[in-house]
């Protein structure tokens, strides 16, 4: 189910195959395929254990797939060690944050920037797409509020200039005007020509920042498509697993 | 007097406590590893002094700069290999391991050097002291292990605060997983660590070995002591190392001075009293999870 769009222009630069991905004996991600392009949002939905995260656990290299094949810029990856695949330029956001506890905060963005490759993300465009870290720098970083740690955990892995920046449930327990201020940050990584893959639990939110939506259910591929072209039934039905019919009141999941 | 005499053998003693556990806390607070075979590689230092060092010529006194590199770098290849693949299976697979390694390296020993006693030969030095006043007397040995623990841990300290490896291993003992998605080789740095870890244990192997005698066996004592000192001072805090290691050499020379065989005894219950009232140690944080 590779997007044929990208592929034509040439500009994917990870795209996965068939994966299939197993948590035990639970079978998470059942053959899903789908490429991120360069400056493209791609946003995963889909419900709680639906496998969006296992799906991008697997991609950072911190979980091993069944099957099929993980590929970034052309060449696969499946074998690579998590930290190789940073310095590749794929970088996850993961869910909860994970920061280092005991680090600053200047500290914290320190380690994301260590292995950096060269680019548009230092330290100094990382404060200034986020100002209010600089005066903060020096603080550690259980003292912040969850809004920042999650801008902070951004920050970190955007110092890396990943090609390729996946973030795992930004939205999760925060306040929703905390989750538009974050993701103002979007346009600016997006112009960077850095692809985006989301995984988020707040549809409306995916719909309104994402070029496309994969929708998951029980590991499986429910819908594809860009926003504009979905209607909430459609998305609503892929997202619950129910049989869509136009009659469905328009409800946000 | 008495006491301040107390006090000052007490502290001396204390620095080499704590240049012997900083290494054990290391291990523990970066890897989660609890090296029970710690003691045991200070022995082999000390018997690498002993044994090998003379072969190059080289006077006992100095023999710290032959088996400080050689253990630095025995510390990196054993956690790359040995400690990396039992981490990899299970924390309880990690204790047996050093359990085991700990039986291997006295049994090894006992076998090539029997259980005769050995000590490093300082020559003179041994026996030259600094006469504070008529009641209190301190020896140079004990003067330079304890400056040379304050050093040492003033060194480790800074590298880890102010450098990008220490800043890493920092990063790697809070949250290894997103150290990973940071671009750290977790390993290699589990490796530096432990190689730090394995120089400071080599230093205090040889320390003890010029203070004392080694023999197969004194491992284990001294791994107690070790334990004891990381616990009093609090994990992950390397100047908390050292006031443990000192409030320890305090609490069984006060001991000692009431009967020398109260000596294990008294910091026994020191150890016993904090871990009762300050189980995080006195330097040591309450583990708060984000």
């Amino acid at each position: 189910m590779s997007d044929p769009a990208a592929e034509s222009t040439g500009l994917h630069r990870l795209a996965v195959a068939n994966l299939t991905i197993h948590h035990g004996q639970l079978r998470a991600v059942d053959d899903v395929s789908f490429s991120v392009g360069a400056s493209e949002v791609l946003a995963i939905i889909g419900a709680n254990g639906a496998g969006k995260s296992t799906l991008l656990r697997t991609i950072a290299g911190l979980h091993t797939q069944t099957s099929g094949s993980i590929t970034f810029e052309g060449e696969e990856i499946s074998g690579l060690r998590t930290f190789r695949r940073v310095r590749r330029g794929i970088s996850l956001v993961p869910e909860g944050r994970r920061l280092f506890p005991s680090l600053t905060l200047e500290e914290n963005i320190q380690v994301g920037a260590q292995k950096a490759a060269a680019g548009f993300f230092t330290i100094d465009a990382a404060y200034e797409l986020f100002p209010w870290m600089h005066e903060r720098r020096r603080q550690r970083v259980g003292q912040l509020s969850g809004g920042e740690q999650q801008a902070i955990a951004i920050a970190r892995a955007l110092v890396a200039n990943p090609k390729v920046l996946m973030i795992d449930e930004v939205s999760l327990g925060l306040a929703p005007i905390v989750i538009e201020r974050i993701y103002e940050f979007l346009p600016t990584i997006v112009a960077q020509g850095i692809g985006v893959l989301l995984v988020e639990q707040d549809v409306s939110q995916a719909l309104a920042v994402a070029t496309r939506v994969h929708c998951l259910l029980e590991g499986k591929t429910s819908l594809v498509g860009a926003p504009s072209e979905l209607s909430p039934g459609a998305i609503e039905a892929a997202y619950f697993g129910t049989t869509h019919s136009p009659s469905t009141p328009e409800e946000s999941p | 007097m008495i006491w301040l005499n107390v006090i000052v053998s007490g502290v001396l003693l204390g620095g080499f406590y704590a240049l012997f556990a900083c290494g054990l806390s290391l291990m523990f607070g970066v890897m989660k590893i609890i090296n029970l075979a710690h003691g045991d590689m200070a022995v082999v230092a000390g018997y690498t002094a002993v044994f090998l060092v003379p072969k190059f010529h080289l006077p006992e006194v100095w023999s710290f700069i032959v088996v400080v590199p050689l253990f630095a770098l025995l510390g990196y290849v054993v956690q790359r290999t040995l400690f990396q693949k039992s981490i990899d299976r299970d924390p309880f697979t990690t204790l047996l391991v050093t359990f085991g390694l700990s039986v291997v390296i006295e049994n090894l020993l006992l076998e090539i050097y029997t259980a005769n006693a050995q000590s490093i030969n300082i020559g003179s030095l041994i026996a030259k002291s600094w006469q504070v006043n008529n009641t209190i007397y301190v020896s140079y040995l004990s003067l330079t292990v304890l400056i040379v623990s304050v050093v040492v841990l003033a060194a480790l300290q800074l590298f880890l605060s102010k450098t990008s490896t220490g800043r890493q291993i920092r990063a790697v003992s809070d949250d290894r997983e997103a150290a990973q998605l940071c671009g750290t080789n977790y390993r290699h740095i589990f490796g530096i660590a432990s190689s730090l870890a394995f120089a400071t244990v080599a230093l205090a192997g040889i320390a003890f070995g010029m203070y004392t005698s080694l023999d197969p066996t004194s491992g284990g004592v001294n791994l107690l002591y070790a334990f004891e000192t990381v616990v009093i001072g609090g994990i992950g805090s390397l100047w908390g190392t050292l006031v443990g290691g000192i409030l320890l050499g305090i609490a069984q020379q006060f001991g000692a001075h009431f009967n020398e065989q109260y000596t294990v005894l008294a910091g026994n219950i020191l150890f016993l009293i904090v871990l009762a009232i300050r189980p995080q140690g006195l330097f040591g944080k309450k583990v708060v999870m984000s």
